[in-house]
């Protein structure tokens, strides 16, 4: 059913004045305005995780993905952009644990952790963010040993802190034992304990790896009896 | 005797038939198009926003968001075309007819779960796109099961309330309950032993509601789009949850309606 309208002309002069006249006053007042500030907010405190869980409406995974969009966007706010130093690590490190909760088998909240919050400059911050993928990784480590890996180098390569990229990748060959797991990440024990200067240890890695039969590859295989016969010859080297 | 519930049938579904055609009308095929546009729209735009999974951000995002599109429509064209109909003294028309009310009830009934099969179709067939095929259809029965509650409990609204905006409130506060129902359940029993009068009181309201309420959280979960774990368990626990709950809303309804002095 469509309503037939009358023509234009119908209108009395006085509400063509009226809309124009409140036009130009809408248009002059925000014209008037001073521009918005753009204005650095601070990540607040993390709500429980049962208030999350309420506001999710039977829904975590999404809200998961929402919250950590959220959480992402800090550091990138409206006209502001925030160094992640000058974030509070300890309250990013609750937002990202409250998205795990959600939806553990996401694995945003430990790529962050790992590879974006991690990369900070301050050594300090980094820890931080290594200690929360290693506290998370054993609840699920044949899903999230990736960011334990990574982990594991930046200890290495930035931190330089070999004995804690061991812990972390002896830790992975231990507890990520799923078929999924790809035979580096349970070698990368191996090249720590070797940068350690750890010969016997390593060569004792990658003996029981040949044992285990986890290895079935061939290439794989190969390489590693060949990293077995170099150490060896390395060990047998008088002063080396 | 066969003759009557035949003739009864015949009356619900040309009932039945005029609702459908109505909502159709109403274009609220075009409304769900837009939704579903909409919906696509920002799950893309979000998940270009996103630094990993994308993919499953997109489909968790728009099965959340198709999900509320669809219940809302429905709620909303539910109560809005019953009290249209009650403004025009259709439902006073209708009923001084040589028509039982249970017919009339049965009639709208099966005309809003006819219309509430259009969501399910048209955002299944997006929800495909994000996932196997089993479980998009999982979802997509899911969807159309949860559209059966919603436009049954506002049926029951409107025919209580007979008026749009408590209607509608009534219905938007039935399903934010029955969605929250899981986790309330869970603060509610978190207090145990210890628990002083107050939240054994809260408790066990809880305890009530989630008896008497269906459980909405284990519906239509975009999880099972993301991580395709839904199975035919969750098919069956849905399929009974509905079929007891739009029993119960319809009686419920009936026994208003046949109190009502029309």
């Amino acid at each position: 059913m469509v309503t037939r309208q009358k023509p234009l002309t119908v209108v009395p002069r006085p509400v063509w004045l009226l809309l124009v006249l409140a036009l130009v006053l809408q248009v002059g007042w925000q014209a008037t305005r001073p521009p918005p500030q753009a204005q650095a907010r601070a990540l607040p405190p993390p709500p429980s995780a049962a208030a999350l869980q309420l506001a999710a409406l039977g829904e975590p995974v999404a809200l998961a993905r929402l919250t950590m969009l959220y959480v992402q966007g800090m550091d990138d706010q409206a006209g502001v952009r925030i160094g992640w130093r000058q974030l509070d690590y300890g309250t990013v490190i609750g937002w990202l644990q409250r998205v795990l909760d959600l939806d553990p088998r996401g694995q945003s909240p430990l790529l962050a952790a790992s590879q974006v919050y991690g990369a900070v400059g301050d050594p300090g911050r980094t820890r931080q963010m290594l200690d929360f993928v290693h506290a998370r990784f054993a609840e699920d480590p044949n899903r999230r040993w990736p960011w334990l890996a990574h982990a594991a180098l930046v200890a290495r390569h930035r931190l330089h802190d070999l004995p804690l990229a061991r812990s972390y990748a002896r830790e992975i060959r231990l507890l990520a034992t799923g078929a999924d797991v790809p035979a580096w990440a349970h070698e990368l024990e191996i090249f720590m304990a070797e940068d350690m200067n750890q010969h016997d240890s390593a060569r004792a890695l990658i003996g029981g790896l040949l044992q285990s039969g986890r290895i079935s590859d061939p290439r794989e295989l190969h390489f590693l009896e060949q990293r077995l016969q170099q150490l060896e010859r390395a060990n047998g080297a008088p002063g080396r | 005797m066969m003759r009557m519930p035949s003739r009864s049938l015949s009356m619900a579904l040309t009932i039945a038939r005029y609702t459908l055609r109505e909502a159709l009308r109403n274009r609220l095929l075009w409304l769900l198009i837009g939704a579903a546009l909409g919906a696509v729209g920002l799950a893309g735009f979000l998940q270009q926003l996103a630094l990993t999974e994308s993919q499953a951000l997109q489909a968790a995002l728009l099965g959340a968001v198709l999900r509320l599109a669809a219940v809302f429509l429905i709620a909303t064209f539910v109560i809005t075309s019953m009290v249209r109909e009650a403004n025009d003294k259709g439902l006073e028309l209708l009923l001084a007819l040589p028509l039982p009310r249970a017919t009339y009830l049965f009639g709208k009934l099966a005309g809003f779960g006819a219309l509430a099969v259009l969501p399910a179709l048209l955002f299944g067939a997006l929800a495909l796109a994000m996932a196997p095929a089993g479980q998009a259809a999982l979802w997509a029965f899911s969807l159309l099961c949860e559209c059966w509650i919603v436009a049954a409990f506002s049926l029951l609204c409107v025919l209580t309330l007979q008026q749009v905006l408590p209607a509608l409130a009534a219905a938007l506060a039935f399903y934010v309950m029955a969605r929250a129902i899981g986790p309330l359940l869970l603060i509610g029993q978190s207090g145990g032993a210890t628990a002083d009068l107050g939240q054994q009181v809260l408790g066990g309201t809880l305890a009530a509601l989630g008896l008497l309420l269906p459980h909405l959280d284990q519906f239509t979960r975009s999880d099972w789009l993301v991580y395709h774990g839904g199975s035919g368990a969750d098919l069956a626990i849905i399929a009974v949850q509905s079929a007891l709950y739009v029993g119960l809303m319809a009686a419920a309804g009936l026994f208003d309606l046949y109190r009502k002095q029309i």
